[in-house]
């Protein structure tokens, strides 16, 4: 990366320490102490101890890597097994990554800004790699990738920056676990994805977090879609996490691009959650989608969509729905629709409630009793298959959830 | 299989049902008429037993057993079944499931839904979006799937076109194992407001439900013909249908 360049974005960071996100729990980022990295790179992520395999596991990361087209895994803030089986797919660190492609820098800190919040700011100031994915233009990746980023020493922040490049007209999907060690209590996880979708290019997202006690995240993306492009974005979010908050925005620049956002969280008690998706619809024929489900058994939940339409001909619509399982436990949607001219076709629906009567008396008329019919309920509330994934890569995330669903039903 | 006997029904505090008695043999079918707000489905829903539908007097006895206080899934269990006029959307379930969830021991998903033309909805959430003839064709599938032995029916006709009639009325007529003679058990209690499945589904009796009681019962067709020519109020006061 040029030097005027890196100077340049030094700065902005610098002056950028101490901005606090519009949202979400103001975190001090002095408490958390610098990983001593004291791990090897692993060729083979079966020898990964079993405990580590098991955590993987359940953010969708298959240590045994079958149907996978490659793995990207990063300990802590070192990158510890990065592989690509498939021709035209590049998988490694974003650091291998600069000093391989000097026109990376034309992408850096490109969708997401550098100065945005202290968190932005403190990935640049204190960067341990990420990874960065690219397929090929035409490639398309037969099975999905995996990525894990993952937290293993205590009250460490790992401050990762992600590129993903597809070329035009390729096809990526890709899974991304993020976790946690079973013993760390407290971390933070300040994640930068910087998304570039090409001319007819389609990447699909799906995105599992699996986090402990005092862990606190703050993802930050950006998303660039170009003509007939197509981003789909899934989110799960089935355990505890103590403080997430998150707003990733879509910039639909190319005509007929897509981008859809799916979400489904369930927050237990101590858990205070703060999601949503922006999507700026900036060319003709833009479509824009975005569904959250979430659940709350005693945490807080909060459900934010965005949907800017800033050309005639787009299109953009919202779904915020959210159960409320305990007496306590809180659950806010706030969905917002911004027409900017007009021919634009624009529309949301929220409901936030208890599972309706109405239903369980349905399913209990059938034969279940009041307990079967509401996991019945909720399971199809959490239901995948709202999230248009390849058939193999649905049925590994539907058994994600169910392994996560035992946790709070 | 069913005896009502002085049955008081209240809904938020109303009383709806005034004390209506009710005795429908095995292997037998019965229709109820009345006109809008009689009481008909509070009728079914308080023998399907909704909580909503608060039995305050009287008792419902099933095969010889007080099921007056018994909960909804548990009379489903017991071999009740019923098909809803308007049921809800469930949205993340499948038409599939829950034809799978209703059903008993081999049964074949499929082969219910293929006898219902239901095939291109069994993907689909349940009643999401569905026509008011595929609602009814979803309904009787599960039905269909449960076996029950008494099936509650409230308006199977309403909203279905001609030519999908007689596939309900086949369905129906399966479920009250009418192909069936001398080992028919099953029976059923249908409402209709026009009659039009009386054309498909042979009944043994009728009873006019007005008011919150029963005052009449009588053959299905004729009833039919005096409340057409004559109106409800007519037929509940009419000394020979009774």
């Amino acid at each position: 990366m040029s030097n005027k360049l890196l100077d340049n974005l030094t700065e902005r960071a610098k002056l950028a320490v101490d901005k606090k996100a519009p949202f979400g729990e103001d975190i001090d980022l002095t408490k958390y102490v610098k990983a001593s990295n004291e791990h090897d790179y692993v060729e083979d992520l079966e020898k990964l101890s079993k405990e580590e395999k098991e955590r993987l596991f359940a953010v969708g990361v298959d240590t045994k890597a079958e149907n996978r087209s490659g793995s990207f895994v990063q300990h802590d803030t070192k990158v510890s097994h990065r592989r690509s089986t498939q021709e035209g797919v590049e998988v490694m660190g974003t650091m291998e990554a600069l000093e391989k492609y000097d026109w990376l820098q034309d992408y850096w800190w490109k969708a997401v800004a550098v100065d945005q919040d202290k968190y932005t700011a403190h990935v640049e100031l204190h960067q341990n790699d990420g990874y960065f994915i690219r397929t090929l233009p035409g490639v398309k990746t037969v099975y999905p990738l995996q990525a894990c980023l993952y937290l293993r020493e205590e009250s460490i922040a790992q401050n990762v920056h992600n590129i993903i490049i597809a070329e035009e007209g390729s096809e990526l999907h890709i899974i991304t676990g993020c976790t946690t060690g079973p013993h760390v209590k407290e971390g933070i996880h300040l994640g930068v994805s910087e998304f570039f979708i090409k001319k007819g290019a389609k990447v699909s997202f799906t995105m599992i977090h699996g986090w402990n006690e005092n862990v606190a995240v703050r993802p930050r993306t950006g998303v660039f879609v170009e003509e007939d492009g197509v981003f789909l974005s899934n989110y799960i979010l089935l355990r505890k996490a103590h403080s997430l908050q998150m707003y990733p925005n879509a910039y639909m620049v190319g005509k007929n691009s897509t981008a859809r956002f799916n979400t489904i969280i369930a927050v237990p008690e101590g858990s205070h959650v703060d999601s949503g998706a922006r999507t700026y619809l900036r060319a003709p024929g833009a479509k824009a989608e975005i569904i959250s489900r979430t659940i709350s058994t005693g945490g807080t939940v909060i459900s934010r969509g965005h949907m800017i339409g800033e050309v005639p001909g787009v299109k953009a619509h919202m779904e915020c729905n959210g159960l409320i399982l305990t007496e306590t436990g809180i659950v806010s949607a706030v969905p917002e629709l911004e027409g900017r001219v007009a021919d634009v076709e624009m529309s949301h629906e929220a409901a936030v409630g208890k599972i309706a009567k109405e239903e369980i008396e349905y399913l209990m008329a059938r034969g279940l009793s009041e307990d079967e019919a509401k996991s019945t309920i909720i399971r199809g509330f959490l239901d995948v298959s709202i999230m248009g994934l390849p058939p193999h890569l649905e049925a590994a995330i539907k058994k994600t959830v169910e392994t996560s669903q035992k946790g709070f039903m | 299989m069913l005896e009502i006997k002085d049955l008081k029904v209240e809904i938020s505090g109303k009383e709806i049902l005034h004390g209506v008695d009710l005795k429908i043999n095995d292997a037998e079918t019965h229709v109820l008429f009345g006109p809008n707000g009689a009481g008909k489905t509070t009728l079914l829903m308080a023998i399907m037993g909704f909580p909503e539908y608060k039995i305050t007097g009287g008792k419902i006895l099933f095969n010889g057993e007080d099921i007056t206080d018994l909960p909804l899934h548990e009379r489903a269990r017991r071999g009740i079944g019923m098909s809803f006029q308007r049921p809800p959307t469930i949205k993340g379930v499948k038409t599939r499931q829950i034809i799978e969830i209703s059903a008993r021991n081999g049964i074949s998903i499929d082969e219910v839904a293929k006898g219902l033309n239901l095939g291109h909805l069994l993907n689909r959430d349940v009643n999401d979006g569905f026509s008011g003839g595929e609602i009814k064709r979803s309904e009787l599938s599960q039905l269909m799937a449960q076996q029950p032995s008494f099936v509650l029916l409230d308006e199977p006709e309403s909203g279905v076109d001609l030519e999908n009639i007689s596939l309900l009325g086949s369905a129906i007529n399966k479920l009250l194992q009418k192909d069936m003679k001398r080992q028919r058990v099953n029976s059923g209690l249908i409402i209709t407001h026009t009659g039009y499945i009386l054309d498909y589904v042979d009944a043994d009796a009728g009873h006019l439900l007005i008011g919150g009681i029963v005052p009449c019962a009588g053959n299905p067709r004729e009833m039919l013909h005096d409340i057409k020519e004559n109106g409800y109020e007519v037929c509940a006061i009419c000394p020979t249908s009774c």
